[in-house]
């Protein structure tokens, strides 16, 4: 499977009376966009707003983050099963509006929503402090129950992304990239010199409120599968989860999986990349162990001499992680996890909620309980009101002017535990 | 002016005597004793060790529940110091322990950098590396003219406010404490060049050594369950209505207390949940789905349990740091204790 990904350019973004890329500038007509999201009648009002790098602006609590990409040759529709039919994508051509992202914004779902700064000191932990940035701000219908509103903001993000990515049809990509990989037996045949590697990518499902999409099936529903990776660069997996905000897996994580860029890097290099296996994180101990039973058994029939493998979210998915580390080395293939820490405030503690001897090995993707001071913002896009009790936030923690005190466990994706970011911890 | 420091010894150091006196009482003497003339050095001009302050090993440690910490503390305090030195202890035992509970007070108290030294074996190394920078020294005190001047380096560090590197740069016994640091390479790119090492049986590292997991053994099971005191304990976050406390969603500091006395069932007009770890809406709706007091209290007017406590010990889970999870059960045991409750029903999430 073969699939090229066409990068266009983004440096700002600006509201205009035709949205289109000019220059590397996205222009947004703002009232389309509203109009568009405001289809859904599950959602009373939906307001656009526009967040740039350096700018003093706030924008909370933040649901998804999700990339416009438009399909151009191939078959099948960015996000399949969700935003068009169900087709196999991953071959073909893909435009991407490299730079620029659909945040949505709202009052809180749960806790989990998370912050983005676009400057001052969180704006070194977040990725999207750099993007330019679309900001879909919703409101539910009134009484509208948890679970329609999660699934109201989700398809709001889709849509907002699909509508926007209609600007990329006809553009010049400024960059472009090819991936490709083979059936197994060819690609194994393809670099027999070289260590087979694969990558197990473990889908949030803990249920409701935390969940993944793949071609549009509910992950907690999937028992563990073999995937191309060029896949996941068409949308093939949707987040609608909300985990804590700094170790999500935002949409834009899916369209960009750090791993399986770096590997397509490494790529008859120094290693061949074999596929991926997909698996889930189901709270049964039933689920935990077919499924981990399950992955062990795919990495040894595609033959894979070494995975990495990575989680959603801490605490429960720490038993699905170290059960498929145990695992899968039980069955012959080394392993390499990449993971993040919560040893409390003062790093003491232990860092995962579980543990096995095979885990000896591990990428860190920094410690999420580590407090920073957020300073006063000259705007906010969404509300401040509910910092106390986002994740990482107490009460008191927010002052008069605005500022607020909290672990950098509010900041989207600032742990990412997909090894996304430069951020680590070190052993002192 | 020179930044005041003081500096902590024992009976041997000071030239008093061994162990015939080890009992000699705690004195502050102005000014350098023993090993302060290589501290004096090691520091430099613009430090002065204004005080050294002397206990007996012994003293020290039969008196550490009886108030010597604080006498301590008292005579270090007259002198003002903006810095502290404990030792090196080297192997000694008895003196580590001292040096190591001198140095935390110290710190905790008069909320001045500290440092202190011992051989990683002393026993005082491994109850005061998390706490206190213990710069690592060899066994003996043949060791003083090298340690003294990395005890010296790591306090100016300190003081000076610079920024303390880790255990292989300072020389200090490594406190297992996760700090955070951006790395020059994304995770991803270095765990993809890992795995190519380790399939390969090359040399490989982890960002995170296992540490030694606390595992503990399950209680035996009751022998009767008709007479016996069952609590409930939860991890769910269940709170009063309107969280009075303040309980966090997550890495929670607290845990909290509620009285279940007289209801049949935890009704939603009494409780809620306030964990940001899994969807809240059905115990929102019926708190019983967490705190089961509804089939606890069928089972207590059946027979089969004595009696449920009336109340329960509630906390949030998700993101809480296991030693503070620890602390909160080394907090509300003994209350369970001194209530003669027989068995808990721990309610997790």
């Amino acid at each position: 499977m073969k699939l090229e990904l066409g990068k266009i350019h983004i440096h700002d973004v600006q509201f205009g009376e035709q949205t289109k890329i000019e220059k590397g500038v996205l222009y947004v007509n703002a009232k389309e966009l509203e109009a568009e999201v405001l289809k859904d009648d599950r959602l009373a009002g939906c307001h656009i707003e526009l967040a740039r790098p350096g700018e003093s602006v706030r924008i909370t609590p933040v649901k998804d983050v999700i990339e416009p990409r438009l399909k151009v040759e191939g078959p099948g529709c960015v996000f399949p099963g969700i935003m068009g039919k169900v087709t196999e994508v991953g071959k073909g051509v893909t435009y991407c509006m490299d730079g620029a992202c659909v945040v949505t914004v709202g009052k809180i779902v749960g806790f989990q929503e998370g912050v983005i700064d676009m400057s001052g000191v969180a704006a070194d932990y977040c990725p999207f402090s750099k993007t330019q940035n679309v900001c879909v701000v919703m409101e539910p219908k009134e009484g509208l129950e948890t679970h329609v509103y999660e699934a109201a903001g989700r398809m709001a993000g889709l849509t907002a992304a699909t509508y926007l990515a209609k600007a990329l049809k006809g553009m010049t990509p400024d960059e472009t990239e090819t991936f490709e990989t083979k059936p197994l037996l060819e690609q194994i045949a393809q670099y027999p010199d070289l260590p087979r590697i694969g990558y197990i990518h473990m889908l949030q499902s803990q249920g409701l409120l935390h969940d993944t999409y793949y071609y549009g099936v509910d992950a907690k529903q999937i028992v563990p599968t073999i995937m191309y990776p060029t896949e996941i660069f068409d949308g093939a997996i949707v987040s609608g989860n909300c985990v804590a905000p700094c170790d999500k897996v935002t949409t834009y994580h899916h369209e960009h999986n750090p791993v399986i860029e770096d590997l397509f890097k490494k790529h008859g290099k120094t290693l061949n990349f074999i596929g991926v296996v997909l698996t889930n994180e189901n709270v049964f101990l039933m689920d935990k162990e077919r499924h981990s039973d399950m992955v062990a058994k795919l990495c040894e029939y595609m033959g894979m001499e070494g995975a990495l493998l990575t989680e959603e979210g801490y605490g429960n998915p720490d038993t699905d992680l170290m059960m498929n580390c145990r695992k899968v080395t039980q069955h012959g293939t080394k392993v390499v996890i990449i993971t993040d820490e919560f040893p409390g405030r003062d790093g003491k503690s232990y860092s995962l909620a579980d543990l096995t001897p095979e885990a000896n090995t591990m990428i860190s993707c920094g410690n999420g309980n580590i407090v920073l001071h957020f300073p006063a913002m000259d705007k906010i896009i969404g509300t401040q009101e509910s910092i106390e009790m986002q994740i990482g936030g107490w009460v008191g923690c927010k002052h008069e002017d605005g500022s607020f005190d909290a672990e950098i466990q509010i900041i989207i994706a600032s742990t990412i535990a997909n090894g996304f970011n430069h951020l680590c911890a070190r052993q002192y | 002016m020179p930044k005041k420091v003081v500096h902590y010894i024992n009976q041997f150091f000071a030239g008093i005597g061994g162990e015939d006196k080890a009992d000699y009482k705690p004195e502050i003497r102005a000014g350098i004793v023993g090993p302060g003339l290589a501290l004096k050095s090691a520091l430099g001009n613009e430090y002065e060790v204004v005080a050294t302050v002397i206990c007996g090993d012994n003293y020290f440690g039969s008196n550490i529940d009886k108030g010597v910490v604080p006498e301590l503390l008292e005579m270090i305090k007259k002198y003002k110091p903006e810095g502290f030195v404990a030792g090196p202890a080297f192997n000694a035992g008895r003196y580590g322990v001292a040096c190591g509970t001198i140095a935390k007070a110290v710190q905790d108290e008069l909320h001045i950098p500290v440092v202190t030294g011992m051989y990683v074996e002393n026993p005082g190394a491994d109850m005061f590396k998390k706490d206190v920078y213990i710069i690592e020294t060899k066994n003996s005190s043949a060791d003083m003219r090298h340690a003294m001047p990395k005890l010296a380096a790591l306090l100016k560090k300190q003081m000076e406010g610079k920024e303390v590197l880790g255990p292989k740069e300072e020389g200090y016994i490594e406190k297992g404490i996760r700090v955070n640091y951006f790395n020059e390479r994304r995770g991803s790119e270095r765990a993809v060049d890992l795995i190519v090492a380790k399939v390969k049986g090359e040399p490989v590292y982890t960002d995170y050594p296992l540490p030694v997991v606390d595992k503990v053994a399950p209680a035996p099971a009751l022998k009767d369950l008709a007479h016996a005191r069952i609590a409930l304990v939860t991890s769910g976050g269940i709170v009063r209505q309107g969280n009075p406390d303040h309980l966090e969603s997550s890495s929670a500091s607290k845990w909290c207390k509620y009285s279940i006395e007289g209801m049949d069932h935890a009704d939603k007009k009494d409780f809620m949940t306030v964990h940001g770890g899994y969807d809240r809406a059905f115990i929102t709706e019926d708190p019983d789905l967490c705190i089961p007091v509804d089939v606890l209290r069928e089972l207590e007017k059946k027979g089969f349990i004595g009696k449920l406590m009336d109340y329960f010990i509630t906390t949030t889970g998700t993101g809480t740091a296991t030693n503070s999870a620890k602390r909160f059960a080394e907090e509300y045991v003994p209350l369970l204790k001194k209530d003669r409750v027989d068995g808990v029903l721990l309610v997790s999430t």
